[in-house]
């Protein structure tokens, strides 16, 4: 009887002390709230452990054919701004002429494909590069973001919570990739998030999915049995600016020399 | 609506492009905000070296300017951090900075530094410096003002020669721990840049210190001009040994400063790094008259052989004034270039090293050139304040009172 009004004193005065933390603190009361929900964007029937998971992306250059139905899809997917100034995702022409100059163009991120270059003549090769952020597995945007909000998830992806970040764009400025935007609107940093809330649900970000010819392959770095592995495997392998040494978690395939 | 402003902004930019640069950086994203926090932080610095100089260093030449200097720190560095305010996209989640800061970040630590340096070093050093004067000041006083000055000088009493000799040793330990500390204010503004791997043109372990010492030119200029302006303002006759003195640490100062720049580009042309044809693009295309023309030769090589040839030749007072005064506002002109060229020149190329694009300022908005004048006036109007507030000058008006009635 006794250790029960002791136990009972003991709840009362915790839940006053949480009451007072709470008053005084109510970041810190919020946060631990935030913590145990779900994010937004997860519906709580999904069964996901980031910690299972190594996600990465594999690009295949020579299969790339300009159309640019992965633009378009992860802007229509995503809810990225329709303006020519604001891409997660987008595809380069490279044409190298006869006289090693190079041309690269990229028109509304190739969302309505290419049309013939006017100086395009004398040209040695050419080819198409989609970019996307490298997630990279030492990302210098989550480095310098002041507060935290650009982060690295435990599966490697990496994320912005938009209801920490504050605009300051730092993060814009330490990305070599140009990957990153400022929203318009919100007015907080966006990216590519390998379309995180299609990967817990098992399905595959809206590009990969959109690509007729299979160029992007997207899955499990660290699973034998993943089809990213096997494309690894089987080509030689580049990621853009290795000498940054922000070790990118999207690898190409036939990457050319011309590539920044 | 945002969106509209936002594609009436960029469209016209897409014609400015030359080669090829990545679709999002069409958006240039550090403005002219962003340009005036380091230069404000810079005469913040430079005013606080100059000010140790006298207290450290003992220049007493200096005397003069040595509580002028101090306040003009103090009056910049209140509005130093509001551009960045102004800049942010969700100025009011800042405080965030100091709730849950990334300790990995160089910017998360801009309150720290701040607030170090406005605490710990500008406010407490003035305290203890204008103690004696606060009580005096409460003590002539009455009613709300006599309160005023009370609580400036936070209920403190004692002005035997005893505590105002603790005041002055204060003084120069405060100053002894600033010295460091105003490095740390200005060369962190530098590392912010510095440390961005990804921009070559910022890259660089020089950076904060070019940063320091185009600080202490700014800081010294500035003194000088306010020194040259005020004191007729007060009826009193500008002190041409001060003078002199300030123009020749302005022109030392500059040598090094010029030095480290030479030193930077010097360096980078040199290495030749896969960098350099864009780099070397930009500077001869986009930025060569705020680079070459403003930072280069209006705010570096004018002024120096302006004082150089001061310093050789026997020039009347007048006529050194005159040109000391010049040089002191060509070499704001100068370091507000450099600023400019930093952090806006290191946003116009593309960091695909293909292409090059163009800043375009706005003139309304809270990122637009009237903002930026407003806060650029804005610490001069706090000086001002202070100047009433403080009368810096008081013991020494009185002093020269007395001798005259003695007389």
């Amino acid at each position: 009887m006794k250790n029960l009004i002791t136990s009972k004193r003991r709840d009362v005065l915790k839940t006053m002390a949480g009451l007072a933390a709470g008053v005084l603190f109510p970041k810190f009361l919020t946060a631990e709230q935030e913590s145990v929900k779900p994010m937004d964007w997860a519906d709580e029937s999904i069964n996901y452990n980031p910690h299972e998971h190594t996600w990465g992306m594999g690009v295949d250059i020579d299969k790339c054919i300009g159309c640019g139905r992965c633009s378009n899809a992860c802007k229509i997917e995503n809810d990225v701004p329709k303006e020519p100034f604001f891409f997660r995702t987008w595809v380069e022409r490279y044409q190298v002429k006869e006289n090693g100059e190079t041309i690269i163009d990229c028109p509304n991120g190739a969302i309505d494909g290419f049309e013939k270059h006017p100086e395009s003549e004398d040209v040695l090769r050419s080819f198409f590069v989609p970019k996307l952020c490298n997630h990279c597995e030492k990302p210098p945007c989550v480095q310098v973001c002041p507060v935290g909000a650009t982060f690295q998830s435990a599966d490697g992806v990496v994320l912005v919570d938009a209801e920490y970040c504050l605009g300051c764009r730092y993060c814009i400025q330490a990305c070599p990739y140009g990957a990153r935007f400022l929203h318009p609107v919100t007015k907080t940093a966006e990216k590519c998030t390998f379309c995180y809330h299609r990967i817990v649900r098992g399905e595959e970000p809206a590009c990969v999915e959109a690509c007729p010819t299979e160029a992007r392959i997207f899955g499990e770095l660290d699973q034998k049995a993943s089809p990213l592995h096997r494309f690894k495997r089987m080509n030689h392998i580049g990621v853009l600016k290795p000498a940054l040494n922000t070790e990118p978690k999207v690898f190409y395939a036939h990457l050319d020399m011309e590539v920044k | 609506m945002i969106m509209e402003e936002i594609v009436q902004h960029l469209t016209p930019l897409l014609d400015e492009v030359t080669g090829y640069i990545f679709p999002n950086e069409i958006e240039l994203h550090w403005g002219l905000l962003v340009v005036i926090y380091p230069y404000l932080t810079g005469l913040v610095a430079g005013a606080f070296i100059l000010a140790s100089l006298v207290k450290v260093f003992n220049v007493k030449e200096l005397q003069p300017t040595y509580r002028l200097s101090l306040l003009t720190a103090l009056a910049f560095i209140i509005i130093a951090p509001l551009p960045l305010l102004a800049h942010l996209g969700h100025p009011e989640k800042s405080f965030e900075i100091f709730l849950t800061p990334n300790v990995n970040s160089a910017m998360a630590m801009f309150g720290f530094v701040y607030a170090w340096y406005l605490m710990a070093v500008l406010l407490l050093e003035l305290w203890f410096d204008f103690r004696k004067d606060l009580i005096l000041m409460a003590n002539e006083s009455r009613g709300i003002k006599k309160w005023f000055y009370k609580t400036l000088s936070l209920f403190s009493k004692d002005i035997s020669d005893k505590a105002v000799a603790f005041d002055h040793k204060a003084v120069r330990v405060i100053t002894i721990i600033g010295i460091p500390s105003a490095f740390l204010l200005h060369g962190y503004v530098g590392f912010l840049f510095g440390s961005i791997k990804a921009n070559p043109w910022w890259s660089s372990v020089l950076i904060p210190i070019v940063f320091l010492f185009s600080a202490i030119v700014s800081g010294v200029a500035l003194v000088i001009l306010l020194y040259m302006i005020i004191t007729p303002l007060r009826n009193k006759i500008v002190d041409m040994i001060c003078l002199d003195k300030l123009a020749s640490y302005l022109f030392y100062i500059m040598i090094v400063d010029f030095s480290l720049e030479i030193l930077d580009f010097i360096h980078r042309v040199y290495e030749s790094e896969e960098s350099i044809k864009i780099l070397a693009s930009l500077v001869q295309n986009r930025l060569f008259s705020s680079l070459v023309i403003m930072q280069v030769l209006i705010g570096m090589i004018i002024p120096l052989f302006t004082i150089a040839g001061v310093k050789t030749f026997k020039v009347p007072a007048d006529l050194r004034k005159l040109l000391y005064f010049i040089s002191a506002i060509l070499v704001q002109v100068g370091i507000f270039s450099t600023r400019w060229n930093v952090v806006i020149g290191g946003q116009l190329f593309s960091k695909s090293f293909m292409g090059l694009t163009t800043y375009k300022m706005t003139f309304f908005g809270l990122e637009g050139l009237l903002v930026s004048i407003a806060l650029l006036i804005m610490p001069f109007i706090i000086l001002w304040m202070l100047i009433k507030i403080l009368k810096p000058w008081r013991a020494e008006d009185a002093a020269v009172a007395a001798h005259s009635a003695s007389q």
